[in-house]
């Protein structure tokens, strides 16, 4: 029972981590025992795998490099060079920074807010005790909701007029607030969506990492004396630290990547306020069919993904 | 036995395919509208033009708005583009003519193109040439609620000038009824105040000094005004609570509840608060009210001066000259009467609006055919960049989070950065 869990947490884990790392000449690191068989093994698995990233990774990448050096509109060919004004352009929008400013945000939130309380949830819900399956299955179930479903659903939630937020200030016979209506407030809306939403899947990850933990040294630590807590900060959470590292991860992938989730509650609104870096890509760039401004700020996004990536994987993900 | 005569069948059908290909012409139709009523009728003319003209298929294919507009570029430059598609004229247009993605159909509508309305099909023409052919012309307006609107004591009719529609704003608010609804989100309908008030203030001449950067382009006396007088507007807050957060069919739907006195509108709104309200039947005609958008004084515009919308089809390149044919027939005096029967839309076609059967319609068709300058919506004739920067500083204004000076500021910044 313990090594089976064992080899299921450990595969979730890895295969994540592959996925997360868009690693698709892993068959590369296969080992045989002969160079020929290798050699083989190369022969077949690397060229599909090298044509798709080709074609749907690196050729969209130099397309968006290429096209930010224009000032086009998507018809015909572009012509207009402008070298890099497109970036210039970028840089001196203030919204751009309010967008880089809210990622920044629901970073800080993620590892503040979204993974203590995983954390602590995985520590209560770990333990098998009757129950704790329907627990998990009820904190796990945002998780598994569409983003636009979600959008509506707290957009509903958030209604000053009719939502639910509106009818429990009215209990108190407050006049409610239009909390998407207001820059100082959407933000901040927007952010409690994101926890409630993602906090399930940490949760997740927390659980089974910790029903992998060598329950041994765990007993050691016991038999030695320790209090619960001592126990839980120096035994359990060194165990996870692999785990958490791969949750920051998903956690900070996960706020560059957000979109669907902004665009039924307030689309980046009011006032550029709520944007992320890729709705305001979307909102700046694809509905103003601006295609090099929006190249340049998908590079931009591009750069800051990549350097992020392999920064993190250096220092804080080496030994796996 | 089943599959031996499907196969039969089949065989059958692919020989008189075979002869049908020679025959068959498909005409792709590319439409967004969204109103189950008016593609009924839509469809019965494709379906009774392909009867009267063997040999030719009427293909109607579907968008929504906002994903036409982000898909267009792509769409017009893929082999399987559709034939007819829809547009708001303007800044779009310009820039799909200048890529050569369109049919250059002028000698195809002569004589025919005299049955418009010129200020309608010339939204479609470019150095000359036709590019399109317009379908339905609209007017923004005050809509408002006579009840709320005399609970508050305020004649609409006696708003005249932009001083009037503040001092009712403010008599409205006394009686504590919300004074203005607007979808704040959408932004589009905030930058109807900006623009019309721009309307009222500099007319056409200003509107195209701007356009040929003189004066300072949008950063001239007339746009900064129009920016002062809508913050004068906003700083009375009339608008219902949380208006940023509300999208337009919101908006319309809180208008069509009664739960506001007025909302600056398109005049299909009318219509639509009816659908769009919580109980699907909203506001009866007798108890709304239509004004026009106020005057400034001292303003260079002229009164009857329109803002609205001109709606209509384009011819993509390399079409079939059928598709030319089928709009033609579409937009003929007969199809326009239907619509305009069914109160769907202002028609272009002369003498198609006796067909209008409703008083507040046939209002809008004798305020446009009065205009002397009717003004697309800016974010359509200033192209979708520029536009777009409009409707984003107006909603700012509106929010509070820009100054009317600022605002003339970037849109002409975004004018010089260009599309």
């Amino acid at each position: 029972m313990e090594t089976g869990q064992l080899t299921v947490a450990q595969r979730i884990a890895s295969a994540t981590a592959i996925r997360r790392a868009g690693s698709a000449l892993a068959p590369t690191t296969v080992r045989g025992p002969h160079w020929d068989s290798r050699f083989t093994v190369v022969i077949l698995f690397l060229p599909p795998a090298l044509l798709l990233f080709t074609l749907f990774v690196v050729l969209p990448i130099g397309e968006a490099a290429w096209y930010s050096a224009f000032n086009w509109n998507g018809f015909g060919r572009p012509t207009n060079w402008i070298g890099l004004d497109n970036y210039r352009f970028v840089l001196e929008t203030r919204a751009f920074w309010l967008a880089l400013r809210n990622n920044g945000l629901i970073i800080v939130a993620s590892l503040l807010v979204q993974l203590p309380l995983a954390l602590a949830l995985a520590l209560m819900l770990a333990d098998r005790f009757s129950g704790a399956v329907a627990l998990r299955m009820l904190f796990f179930m945002p998780y598994i909701l569409a983003e636009i479903a979600t959008g509506l659903i707290f957009s509903f939630v958030y209604d000053g007029d009719y939502g639910l937020v509106a009818s429990i200030w009215r209990a108190f016979g407050a006049e409610a607030p239009h909390l998407l209506a207001s820059t100082a407030t959407a933000m901040p809306a927007v952010l409690i969506v994101i926890v409630w939403k993602y906090f399930g899947f940490h949760m997740m990850l927390f659980i089974a990492a910790l029903q992998g933990l060598d329950k041994t040294l765990i007993e050691a630590a016991r038999i030695d004396g320790a209090t619960r807590s001592q126990t839980l900060r120096h035994v359990v959470i060194p165990l996870l630290y692999p785990t958490i590292r791969l949750s920051v991860f998903f956690a900070i992938v996960g706020s560059l990547q957000l979109f669907d989730l902004v665009m039924p509650l307030t689309r980046g609104g009011p006032a550029d306020s709520s944007n992320t870096l890729v709705s305001f890509l979307y909102n700046n760039g694809i509905s103003r069919m601006r295609v090099g401004y929006g190249s340049a700020i998908g590079v931009i996004l591009f750069a800051i993904c990549v350097t992020f990536a392999f920064t993190y994987k250096r220092w804080f993900m080496r030994d796996e | 036995m089943g599959l031996l005569r499907t196969l039969g069948l089949a065989a059958a059908g692919f020989l008189l395919g075979l002869n049908a290909v020679t025959a068959e012409t498909t005409v792709k139709w590319l439409h967004l509208e969204v109103n189950p009523a008016q593609v009924k009728i839509w469809e019965d003319v494709a379906r009774a033009y392909e009867a009267s003209h063997p040999g030719v298929k009427i293909e109607m294919q579907f968008l929504e708005n906002e994903a036409y507009k982000a898909k267009l570029p792509t769409i017009l430059q893929s082999k399987d583009r559709p034939n007819i598609i829809y547009s708001w004229a303007g800044g779009v247009l310009k820039a799909q003519i200048e890529a050569g993605v369109l049919d250059d159909i002028t000698d195809r509508v002569k004589g025919y193109s005299d049955s418009l309305t010129p200020a309608a099909l010339a939204a479609f023409t470019s150095d000359g040439r036709v590019y399109g052919l317009p379908m339905a012309v609209s007017q923004v307006g005050f809509l408002c609620n006579k009840e709320l609107m005399a609970k508050a004591k305020v004649d609409p009719a006696a708003i005249k000038s932009w001083d009037d529609l503040l001092a009712a704003v403010k008599s409205l608010k006394a009686a504590g009824v919300t004074p203005i609804v607007v979808g704040g989100a959408d932004k589009w309908p905030l930058h109807f105040y900006w623009t019309h008030l721009a309307v009222r203030i500099g007319g056409k001449t200003a509107f195209d000094a701007a356009l040929r950067g003189e004066n300072g382009g949008f950063n001239s006396d007339t746009f900064q005004k129009s920016g002062e007088l809508f913050k004068q507007l906003v700083d009375l807050q009339p608008f219902q609570s949380g208006f940023l957060g509300f999208k337009n069919p919101q908006a319309v739907g809180y208008f069509g509840d009664g739960k506001a006195a007025m909302t600056l509108a398109i005049s299909t709104v009318y219509h639509l608060q009816r659908a769009l309200a919580a109980d699907k039947v909203g506001l009866s005609e007798d108890k709304i009210c239509w004004f026009d958008f106020p005057v400034v004084t001292g303003g260079k515009g002229d009164p009857t001066d329109t803002l609205g919308g001109i709606n209509g089809w384009l011819i993509t390149k390399g079409s079939p000259p059928e598709a030319v044919d089928f709009l033609k027939y579409f937009i003929s005096k007969d199809v326009q009467t239907r619509l305009a029967g069914g109160n769907y839309l202002v028609p272009v076609v002369n003498g198609a609006d006796s067909g209008l059967n409703n008083s507040f319609m046939k209002l809008i068709a004798a305020n446009l055919a009065n205009s002397k300058y009717h003004q697309n919506f800016y974010d359509q004739s200033l192209g979708p960049s520029v536009g777009r920067v409009v409707n984003d500083v107006t909603a700012e204004i509106a929010g509070g989070s820009m100054s009317p000076q600022d605002a003339s500021k970037a849109i002409e910044a975004a004018w010089k950065q260009g599309n």
